[in-house]
């Protein structure tokens, strides 16, 4: 019993030094791009000039790590193609997920302005019955942003009454209600191009939705993901910081699987025997 | 009749609703879009319900001391204070019932509900989604291990996509591409569509009457 507490201990040790580290002492171990990830960057920058896009924040800072430098490079993507941002979420902290990524973006772009290139609605409760009414009717549902101020008078809304006025929508989703929905309601029901970032444990079952009939424009999965999203954007932020982390991390956890392989097998044999 | 008037009322709004999909002309978008109208409004009055369930439920476990009743009162006390901080100052450009509180704003450096939310609560939630990974890593060594052909698949599988995850070369990069492409989809639309059927047969017994549990009992 005291042995297994010793190398539990001595995993926990391991695993901390191994995140923390790399942090420290950069390694830049190469990031290699993936065909799914590659998808979101072509839909953003394949799309017309003055394209309307939705961000959509559905997670909270519990998922902050994995989603929010999505989110940043996502907006600075966007920013640079001129697009217009529409921030809403289909979780209550996603509001402040939204205002935190665009101050990080204002840090190196500090005349990014309110009203004209984007807006925030906010969190509106209802899940997918509220994507299936801003389908029908956007201003119904969201009639001021979420500073209160009427979207009647925000410049950058003019025109866009419904889903059918969004160019493509980019969902970051760390569950239910997330991007799920919006390829439901914005995809199949409305023809809305969709892409989005989820975390690596969600991403399993969101990839069968990146296939042929392109549900799916792409996915971005975990921390993974984000840092070939920086890559491929030419702007290395946390994600490409924290992959060092990841990838020694997740090679001891393979080391430890294979001792705990040969532990058990050893312990097999001496039983036989 | 307590049981017959909600039964009648579940079944005509099911079927108005998959009706509406096929007909969209009025009276049917109409209707529909009222019901969508009442859902928002009714999911809104869920989290107020959700709170006043949260506070209720800590309440009963403080007035009982029951074990650990000492965390049930820490749960109060943040709560109060958020929604304390909330009304009274307000969020981000939103005015509280003191206004928008610049004296506090300046004194700690932002509103006192954003500041709590920036300080406490996001490191708070990061650091309880961040201690899984010692977890999983303790579950890893104990449990995974290869006790049959399919466990040594998983096993293999598991390790190539978690390579696949990091920056050691492109070639495990493209077979855990591989493995989530074809091994992992497939499996995955079997799923979806075993839960789409499930989630439409469980549908039509609730809108036919067969399926009453939502109305308690039975």
């Amino acid at each position: 019993m005291k042995k297994i507490e010793t190398t539990r201990w001595l995993l926990y040790v391991l695993i901390f030094l191994s995140v923390l580290l790399p942090l420290i002492f950069q390694i830049n171990l190469p990031i290699t791009e993936t065909k799914v990830a590659r998808g979101v960057y072509n839909l953003i920058e394949d799309a017309n000039e003055n394209a309307n896009v939705i961000i959509s924040f559905d997670y909270d800072p519990s998922s902050k790590p994995e989603l929010q430098p999505m989110a940043v490079s996502v907006i600075r993507h966007c920013l640079r193609r001129n697009y217009n941002m529409i921030f809403t979420a289909l979780w209550p902290m996603g509001v402040q997920m939204a205002s935190g990524a665009v101050e990080t973006v204002r840090k190196d772009n500090p005349h990014l302005e309110y009203g004209t290139q984007y807006v925030n609605l906010g969190y509106k409760a209802g899940g997918m019955v509220t994507l299936q009414k801003m389908g029908k009717d956007l201003r119904d549902v969201f009639p001021a942003d979420m500073s209160g101020t009427s979207i009647d008078s925000l410049a950058l809304l003019d025109g866009i009454n419904s889903l059918n006025d969004i160019d493509f929508i980019i969902s970051l989703s760390a569950g239910v209600p997330g991007i799920k929905e919006w390829i439901m309601v914005g995809h199949d029901k409305y023809g809305r191009s969709v892409a989005g970032g989820t975390t690596a444990v969600t991403a399993p079952n969101i990839l069968p939705y990146v296939n042929d009939q392109n549900q799916l424009s792409g996915l971005l999965g975990g921390l993974k993901a984000a840092a070939e999203y920086e890559k491929m954007t030419g702007a290395s932020g946390t994600a490409t910081a924290g992959m060092d982390a990841q990838s020694i991390a997740h090679l001891v956890i393979i080391i430890f699987v294979i001792l705990g392989n040969v532990r058990y097998h050893i312990n097999k044999k001496r039983g036989e025997e | 009749m307590k049981r017959r008037i909600p039964l009648l009322i579940t079944f005509f709004v099911g079927i108005l609703v998959i009706l509406s999909e096929f007909i969209p002309h009025k009276p049917f978008g109409l209707l529909t879009s009222g019901l969508e109208d009442w859902f928002m409004i009714i999911a809104g009055f869920a989290i107020i319900l959700g709170n006043l369930n949260l506070l209720k439920m800590n309440a009963i476990k403080i007035k009982h001391k029951q074990e650990n009743w000492q965390y049930y009162v820490v749960a109060v006390s943040s709560f109060a204070i958020m929604i304390l901080a909330g009304f009274l100052w307000g969020t981000k450009d939103q005015a509280g019932l003191l206004g928008q509180g610049e004296a506090v704003a300046t004194f700690i450096g932002s509103k006192p509900f954003d500041w709590l939310f920036n300080n406490a609560y996001e490191h708070l939630a990061a650091t309880m989604f961040s201690i899984l990974a010692f977890f999983i890593a303790s579950a890893a060594y104990r449990s995974f291990v290869g006790r049959s052909p399919e466990s040594y698949l998983l096993l293999i599988a598991a390790i190539l996509v978690m390579l696949g995850n990091t920056g050691f070369g492109s070639i495990f990069s493209h077979i855990s591409a591989f493995i989530m492409k074809y091994p992992n989809t497939g499996g995955q639309r079997a799923i979806i569509i075993c839960a789409g059927l499930g989630v439409i047969g469980s549908s039509l017994r609730i809108i036919t009457g067969i399926e009453r549990s939502y109305l308690g009992g039975e």
